[in-house]
Order: C-alpha cells, then structure tokens, then sequence
C-alpha cells in the first residue's frame, strides 16, 4: 500500500504527514505541479499555508496541477485526506461540505486536545471505536467549521461528523464541535487536528496513527485483496 | 473597466473580527456603535465585465460564507 502526500508552495506538514505514512506503509511526495499520483493507493493534502493562502485559505491550492488529479481520484472513489490546510483546501475543492473561518479568538492556538470519535467506520476511523477519545494537536487560525443549519443537520444525519472535540475542548468555535467531516461517499475525509503530529511516543501521544492505519486497513481490505 | 468587488461576510455568520471593532470603538470614547462587520475590497481592471459575477463566484468569493456585490 502506498500513501501520496502533495507539496505545494507553502506546505509545512508534508514531511511530517509523509513520515507518519511511512510508519504504517510506503510513502512518496506528490509534486503540486505535476499531473501524477504515480499509482498511490491514498492521497492526503497536508497541513501548511499553501500559495501563502492568499485570498482566502485554501482558495488558490485547489487550481493546483495536482489538484485536478486529486478531485479525479477521489470521483473514483480512493481516500483523500485532508490535514488542517489540507481540509480548507478540500472544502474550497468542493470535495468536501463546509468552509474554515477564523477563530472566534481570533488567535493562533498551537495545544494538544482531546476528540471523540462519532463514527468508527470507513477508511479513516474504522480502526478506532465510536465514543474513543484521540489526544492529538491543533496548530490553525483559520479553523472555525462552519456550513449552513440544514447542510449541519442533514450531514449528522447522513454520518459524515466522524469527529468532534471533547466537551470543554473546542478551540475555535467550530459549530456543534466538529473536528472532522467526510463527503456523503466517504471516500474524503478533512480535520483540522494534526494526526501526523501524534505518531510518536516521544510527542506525548501515538493516537494519530489510529488514522493512518485504519487508511491502510480499508485499502488492504476493500482495494488491493 | 476598472472594477471594485465589496466582499462581506454573509449575514447571520460570527464576525468576531466585527465584534473585535465594536468593543473596541469605545475604549477611544466612539459610543453608540452598533452591527460591525469587517470585509474586504478588491479592485481590478477587467476587459470583459460581464464576466466578473463568475470571477467573484469561483474565485475572489466563497458564496458559502460571503456576500459580494460589484460597485462602479
């Protein structure tokens, strides 16, 4: 199983992302202006300030070369993570519901904190158990999960909060606590929390790796067997 | 054409940067300051006008969380 962690101008988190993959399979970089997965199993768009988010963040990155590629593969149904730049760049796509706003503090908040996992099936949680808490970093200014009250409604119905902030722990003002959403297929998942920042027992926490490994679980399973 | 493109934020979403202002004004004695709301301007020579209500919608605006609105 390979994962493919896209670069572009202004990433920061991709070596990260890239070595948090590795613990759990093979890992390359994708280069934002070329037009090649090279045949990745699973794609994620890591965390950063890509083309300076001018505009808006994320609004420039989803014109990316690359981008183009990513948007085919998630039609065809392989996973797309999202990591904190990398979910604002995905709900810009329009592959995922929502927008990212500033914090209601209007801070930077760089600190570990604790979610719980809503839905703990599919390939990003299916290795987790639903209520499960993951202590992993938020590291954004721009993380306030915001979409319209009906979309809100129809989207918890549907399934696709599959992650929230513990009570007490919301950081940003997101509304009805949500940490993480994926597309109606579930196929593209996006959170603003740092699982590739929670690998090693050196950082505090390995909690993020239950992600990474529930990516290559579902690929095992339901791509390559 | 020389273009202006008002961007606000849409109506009924927390504009903490609004309200940042609005606390503020009265720490310099402006009272009586009400509904802030911070937005942007953006301004551009464009050949083709009548192409600007797309620019606004895929690019220079998210309709998902603002408003916009092209003034002469």
């Amino acid at each position: 199983m390979k994962f493919g962690v896209v670069r572009f101008p202004g990433s920061c988190d991709d070596i990260d992302a890239l070595q948090a993959a590795a613990r759990v399979a093979d890992a390359v970089l994708l280069w934002h202006a070329d037009r090649d997965l090279q045949g990745v199993d699973a794609v994620i768009v890591p965390g950063g300030f890509s083309y300076g988010d001018y505009l808006r963040v994320g609004a420039i990155a989803r014109f990316a070369p690359v981008m183009a590629e990513v948007e085919e593969f998630a039609r065809d149904g392989g996973p797309v993570l999202g990591i904190c730049n990398g979910f604002q760049v995905l709900c810009e796509a329009g592959l995922l519901p929502g927008a990212l706003l500033p914090n209601v503090s209007l801070k930077f908040i760089f600190r570990q904190v604790e979610l719980e996992v809503v839905r703990a099936e599919g390939p990003f949680t299916g290795l987790c158990d639903v209520g499960q808490r993951l202590s992993i970093p938020v590291k954004h200014t721009t993380g306030r999960y915001y979409a319209p009250p009906e979309e809100l409604a129809r989207m918890q119905a549907a399934g696709q909060v599959l992650l929230r902030y513990a009570p007490g722990h919301n950081p940003n003002g997101s509304l009805r606590d949500i940490a993480g959403v994926c597309n109606q297929r579930g196929n593209v998942f996006g959170l603003m929390p740092h699982p590739e920042h929670a690998v090693d027992p050196l950082g505090g926490s390995t909690d993020g790796l239950r992600i990474f490994e529930s990516m290559r679980a579902h690929v095992e399973q339901h791509v390559l067997a | 054409m020389r273009a202006r493109v008002l961007v606000r934020p849409k109506a009924g979403i927390l504009d903490p940067q609004g309200q940042a202002v609005e606390r503020a004004l009265p720490a310099l004695g402006f009272s009586g300051v009400r509904n802030v709301h911070v937005g942007r301007l953006i301004e551009l020579d464009v050949e083709d006008p009548e192409r600007l209500p797309e620019m606004c919608d895929r690019l220079l605006t998210n309709p998902l969380i603002e408003d916009w609105e092209i003034v002469e």
